[in-house]
């Protein structure tokens, strides 16, 4: 038997899409501060990347508010539970049609594959960003904070990082195709009710 | 080439009014010509090679007639200084318009706002001392970071303190809008992204000057004069091969405000390592400064290019003589390299070994004038990017323009293999769920 939860707040929902908007929009500029090519200038791109990233700093403030506020952050606790089942059930279960081995309910919304990937997301990678940005952005200001290193590590870090954000970015999003639809996962994102088997 | 033993022409202009001989003090102020600045008839000009003497009588100099000058009127006329008067010397350096700076040459006399902003006719029409401004006539400008050669108050050395700059008057937050531009101007000079290049006003200035090859005559023993369709001389048997060029895009060098010279004392080193001029070539000035130096920034320059006598076995530049009695020695009389090296070095004091080759040589010029309006100075682009115009100046890491190549590799990789890796899985995903399909 099939039944609807309700797993996805509107301050979830909200966060969520503008997190991926912005992340996006800043990984296209960023490549082109790059050097990787050319879509809206240079002067725009950095212009822009800029003000994407202070933006996001923003709403991440929100976010851990939220998340510490709500108690929702139990849900990136990390575990360990079965997960070689389901790292399985998405290399071979999947093929044969398998259910899912992971139970989702409004006490737990993400599998462990998933709380660990996201908890990484949120307390390594995204962090080390964030630092790496206003770094960049507040080179001027260096020499009065007494730094006397040079802009390259900053600049390698924060493009190893936007790399790695990259690949996440797709394997997340091919990831969303694998509910009962192609489109139902995104489409639980949207309206916050997700379908579940009992 | 150098004013020593060359000094009745040279001195035109350099301090050595009325230069008689070695012994000439030119720390005197009463030798500086205080009229050649002051004059504001335009009628005292000097008299090539009459030692800094105007003409007092009507004298013929390459074909053109210089009338005596009427020392009276022009001492009633004495003004404040003017374009004019300043580019006298200065758009003239090196003999003739434009030749020796390519940011200074008569089409600043009526300059348009797109030649120069400050000196625009219709415009600010700056004078050159509105900026230059005089104090206890010293002009302030550049400084050297060791008066010119032979301790001859030539230049017009100046402390820190009173150096002229754009920021004298423009402050270092010159932007609003941008406030990423103002970031710039610790590291880059407000010239190079304000002039994109030098001499615009429709003067060619000098690129390249190749004296190995002075000296051919014609059949008949002739001067050998070659011009291209500007005028621009492109051979003279006196003075070689040279090459010309307008509208040019400067080069960029890290630059503190100070250079070294090289000296006709000084030796060649075996293989000039300096990295700015291709290997075997010799700097004549040397740039100081670079990323790590506080007080460098990126600066936009002239090189001058050429190939100059030099003396291999001691490893010195030579002064050659080149004017004189033909018989003498000088080389624009005689032709002959090893003679008018062997008078010139003699009249210097400086061994010569009576052999001569040639080097090439590269001299920077500052490029600081001919700003262009606001709207040409350089975009991001052209600067961050791979090909940009700094694409030559390293150790730094410039945005846009350096990456590190196995990093981006291993980026886009992973990105390929990931996307073919999803590619596969979707496809068995949907074989699969195909064949169950069929067999239900
Ligand atoms: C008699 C010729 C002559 C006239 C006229 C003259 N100068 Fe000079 N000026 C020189 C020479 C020669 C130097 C020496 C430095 C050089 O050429 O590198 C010099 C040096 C300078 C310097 C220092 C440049 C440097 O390379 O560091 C400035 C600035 C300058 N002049 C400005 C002016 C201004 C402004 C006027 C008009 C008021 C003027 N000069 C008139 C011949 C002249
Ligand atoms: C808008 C202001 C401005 C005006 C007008 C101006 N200059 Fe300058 N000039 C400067 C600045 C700034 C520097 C110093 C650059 C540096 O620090 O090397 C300079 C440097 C110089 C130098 C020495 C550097 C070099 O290029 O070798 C000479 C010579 C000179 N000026 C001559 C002139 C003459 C002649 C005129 C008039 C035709 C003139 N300047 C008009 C701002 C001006
Ligand atoms: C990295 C390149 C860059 C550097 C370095 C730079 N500028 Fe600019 N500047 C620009 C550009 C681009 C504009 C036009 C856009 C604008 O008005 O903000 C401009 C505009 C200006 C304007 C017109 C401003 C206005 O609002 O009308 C002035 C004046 C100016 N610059 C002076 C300077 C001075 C002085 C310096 C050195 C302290 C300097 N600039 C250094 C790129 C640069
Ligand atoms: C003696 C003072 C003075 C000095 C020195 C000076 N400027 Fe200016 N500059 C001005 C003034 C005044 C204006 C006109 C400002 C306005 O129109 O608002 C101006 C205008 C400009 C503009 C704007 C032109 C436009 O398109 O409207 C630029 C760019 C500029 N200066 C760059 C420079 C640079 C680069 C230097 C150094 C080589 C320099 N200035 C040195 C006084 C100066
Ligand atoms: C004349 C060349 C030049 C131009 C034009 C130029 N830049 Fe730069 N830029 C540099 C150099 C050189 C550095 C490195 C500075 C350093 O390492 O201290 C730099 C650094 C930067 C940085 C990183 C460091 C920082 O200060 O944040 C950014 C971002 C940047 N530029 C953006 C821009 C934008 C946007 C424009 C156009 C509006 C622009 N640049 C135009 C030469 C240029």
């Amino acid at each position: 038997m099939k039944v609807k939860l309700y797993l996805y707040t509107r301050f979830e929902r909200f966060w969520h899409w503008s997190q991926a908007f912005l992340i996006i929009f800043l990984m296209v500029t960023g490549f082109e501060v790059h050097g990787s090519y050319k879509i809206f200038g240079y002067d725009a791109a950095c212009r822009w990347h800029n003000q994407a990233g202070i933006t996001l700093l923003a709403l991440s403030a929100f976010a851990i508010f939220w998340h510490l506020t709500t108690g929702q952050w139990r849900h990136y606790q990390p575990s360990f539970d079965n997960l070689r089942g389901i790292i399985g059930h998405y290399l071979i279960g999947i093929m044969r049609g398998d259910k899912h081995p992971f139970h989702k309910s409004e006490e737990r919304k993400l599998n462990p594959l998933q709380s660990l990937s996201y908890l990484f997301l949120k307390v390594v990678i995204l962090p080390l960003q964030l630092v790496s940005g206003l770094l960049y952005y507040y080179y001027n200001e260096w020499i009065n904070w007494g730094i006397t290193a040079r802009l390259d590590g900053v600049a390698f870090l924060h493009t190893a990082v936007g790399f790695v954000l990259l690949l996440f970015l797709v394997v997340h999003i091919y990831l969303t195709t694998t509910g009962g639809t192609l489109l139902s996962y995104t489409k639980s994102m949207f309206t916050g009710w997700e379908e579940v088997e009992e | 080439m150098s004013p020593q033993s060359n000094w009745c022409r040279c001195t035109s202009c350099h301090v050595g009014y009325g230069w008689k001989d070695k012994d000439f003090d030119f720390a005197s102020s009463e030798n500086v010509d205080c009229l050649v600045c002051h004059d504001s008839t335009g009628t005292y000009r000097k008299f090539p090679t009459a030692c800094g003497e105007p003409a007092y009588e009507e004298k013929k100099f390459g074909g053109k007639v210089f009338k005596p000058v009427d020392l009276r009127t022009v001492a009633r006329n004495v003004g404040s200084t003017s374009r004019t008067t300043c580019g006298r010397c200065h758009f003239y350096g090196g003999g003739g318009d434009g030749v020796k700076h390519g940011d200074l040459d008569s089409s600043l006399l009526k300059a348009s706002k797109a030649l120069d902003v400050h000196m625009d006719v219709k415009g600010l029409n700056y004078s050159c001392t509105t900026c230059h401004v005089t104090k206890a006539h010293q002009i302030s400008g550049r400084i050297y970071s060791q008066p010119a050669p032979n301790k001859h108050q030539l230049a017009l050395p100046k402390d820190d303190g009173e150096r002229l700059a754009c920021e004298s008057c423009h402050s270092q937050t010159p932007h609003k809008k941008e406030n990423v531009l103002n970031h710039h101007v610790d590291k880059v000079a407000c010239q190079t992204c304000h002039i994109p290049r030098y001499a615009r006003g429709g003067v060619f200035t000098k690129m390249w000057w190749d004296w190995s090859t002075a000296g051919k005559l014609d059949k008949n023993g002739k001067v050998i004069v070659k011009k291209d369709e500007h005028g621009n001389l492109l051979f003279h048997s006196k003075k070689g091969g040279m090459g010309w060029a307008q509208d040019v895009e400067p080069e960029y060098f890290w630059y503190n405000g100070s250079m070294s010279y090289f000296r006709s004392s000084d030796k060649i080193p075996p293989q000039n390592g300096v990295n700015r001029e291709p290997s075997k070539s010799l700097e004549i000035n040397s740039l100081k400064g670079d990323y790590e130096d506080s007080k460098a920034r990126i600066f936009p320059f002239k090189v001058m290019r050429g190939k100059q006598p030099y003396d291999p076995e001691n490893r010195t530049l030579v002064i050659p003589h080149l004017f004189g009695k033909k018989g003498t020695g000088p080389y624009w009389g005689d032709y002959d390299w090893e003679k008018a090296a062997e008078v010139g070095m003699r009249e210097a004091g400086l061994p010569f070994s009576g052999k001569i080759d040639f080097i090439e040589t590269g001299m920077y010029w500052p490029i600081t004038h001919m700003v262009a309006p606001k709207e040409q100075a350089l975009s991001c682009e052209e600067c961050h990017s791979r090909n940009g115009r700094l694409a030559n100046l390293d150790g730094f890491y410039l945005p846009g323009r350096d990456r590190w190549r196995m990093l981006d590799s291993l980026g886009w990789a992973a990105l390929g293999l990931t996307l073919l890796g999803i590619l596969l899985h979707a496809g068995l995903r949907f074989v699969s769920a195909g064949r169950k399909g069929g067999q239900s």
